[in-house]
């Protein structure tokens, strides 16, 4: 068990929590490139797909996408734009998150907004909804378990692609990694390694707390409870919303 | 020295070996546990277990075998397998689950035992749900395969690694076609195997 105390110790060394190699230096980085780049991502899918799913065209598109997704590999992406054009440093690592954070909030927003109960969707133009209330009022909110679900892929994948844009140039806490295996340093991969699986843990698992926040069926089914008026009903709808969590399209590593 | 071709077909060579050898050490551990996992009704549990596992980024993952397996091809293999092994789990426990009870129960009816109901009835309804798990982590691995390349086995990744450092931008750009091919090549073959094997689903699909 030399290795383990070699990575307590690695923790434990004072000067690996200060300055620009420090792990909160790199923390910072990262999430601030997962942020940047998952944000970014939303700007761009969220309004394509929530149309697109609105008037259910483009289908083959969205579903595609993240299927070329995943058939490319990020390393190779992260290397090409490095070397390219935009030359080595942030504007490369930020271009190409984003292109992966893309697919899982496409696809998900809009096999979300198909999913939808075409009743539902019925009832409400018969109300006199417009296109847009409708959207807006009835599929979104929806649809918002499944968004959620692409969010969260997305910022999961980010975090690891974000790990490999060290190897390119980028900062973030792959830099530990990278620099461990550069010097030979196993206790420092090793606790790089910790780190950034433990990031991706707990965006994985607050994007998961935050899915279900947003999930207005599992949301009426609990104040059912809570209101003792639950029935079989209620029941029933809190067990399509947990079933619905494995609908969400996965992503590449 | 050695001429470019033959770089890179022992470039690929070394990506579809492994591969094929991830995808199938994953497959062959997903099975079993996904019958466990419905035998003891733990899918929760084991789903769960796999979820985390996926969320571990492919850096970080090689990183943490490192120290028991250095540097090459194993602990590439190890990685992968666990990447494969998580997509597969779930989805041949969706195809399991996705087996109509009427139709248990009429297996169950006609004198059929545990294990032939599995094998002659459940599995072969579950099959398309296992392939589409074999296409996405067939897929998802040949794109992984090349982050191997930073601890010395990374098929066609190890190309665009060189690339990298000496700023070859051919380079980089054919090895990444050529890892788009791969996949999408696999992905077609594991479909053709799949109509082959479930020929009551031409029609409908």
């Amino acid at each position: 068990m030399n290795a383990l105390t070699e990575v307590v110790q690695w923790f434990t060394d004072p000067t690996h929590w200060q300055g620009p190699n420090g792990v909160p230096t790199r923390l910072v980085e990262h999430v601030g490139l997962v942020a940047l780049a998952v944000g970014i991502a939303c700007l761009v899918a969220l309004p394509i797909a929530l149309v697109l799913g609105h008037l259910g065209r483009g289908g083959t598109l969205a579903i595609n996408v993240s299927n070329v997704g995943r058939a490319v590999p990020t390393f190779a992406v992260l290397v090409l734009l490095a070397i390219g054009p935009l030359g080595i440093g942030a504007k490369a690592t930020v271009t190409a998150l984003v292109l992966f954070a893309i697919p899982p909030i496409l696809t998900n927003t809009y096999v979300g907004m198909r999913q939808v109960d075409r009743d539902v969707v019925e009832a409400a133009r018969g109300m006199g909804m417009s296109g847009g209330e409708l959207l807006r009022k009835v599929e979104l909110p929806l649809a918002m378990p499944l968004v959620m679900a692409g969010l969260r892929t997305s910022a999961v994948q980010v975090v690891a692609t974000a790990t490999l844009a060290a190897i390119v140039a980028g900062g973030g806490l792959g830099r530990i990694i990278t620099q461990g295996i550069a010097f030979q340093d196993q206790a420092q991969v090793v606790a790089g390694a910790l780190l950034v699986a433990l990031l991706a843990l707990i965006v994985e698992l607050s994007m998961a707390g935050l899915q279900r926040r947003t999930d207005v069926r599992r949301r009426a089914a609990r104040e059912a409870r809570a209101t003792g008026a639950a029935d079989a009903d209620a029941d029933a709808e809190t067990g399509d919303a947990v079933a619905r969590e494995d609908d969400r399209v996965l992503a590449g590593r | 020295m050695r001429t470019r071709s033959e770089e890179i077909v022992s470039a690929v060579q070394q990506h579809v070996f492994l591969t094929v050898v991830s995808v199938a050490i994953g497959f062959a551990i997903a099975f079993p546990v996904a019958l466990f996992a419905r035998r003891f009704r733990s899918e929760g549990a084991v789903l769960g277990v796999t979820t985390g596992l996926y969320t571990v980024p492919s850096l970080a993952l090689f990183g943490l075998l490192l120290p028991f397996t250095g540097l090459g091809a194993p602990t590439v293999i190890i990685a992968l397998v666990i990447y494969s092994l998580t997509i597969l789990v779930r989805n041949v426990i969706a195809g399991l689950e996705g087996v109509p009870e009427d139709v248990r129960e009429s297996a169950r009816g006609m004198g059929y035992g545990p294990a032939r109901q599995l094998f002659s009835v459940e599995l072969p309804l579950a099959l398309p749900a296992v392939f589409a798990g074999l296409r996405i982590a067939t897929v998802s691995t040949v794109a992984l395969v090349t982050v191997g390349a930073l601890i010395g086995a990374g098929g066609l990744g190890n190309l665009i690694y060189e690339g990298l450092n000496s700023v070859f931008r051919a380079q980089v750009l054919t090895a990444a076609a050529l890892c788009v091919v791969i996949a999408v090549a696999a992905d077609l073959l594991l479909l053709g195997v799949q109509r082959m094997l479930t020929p009551w689903q031409r029609g409908v699909q």
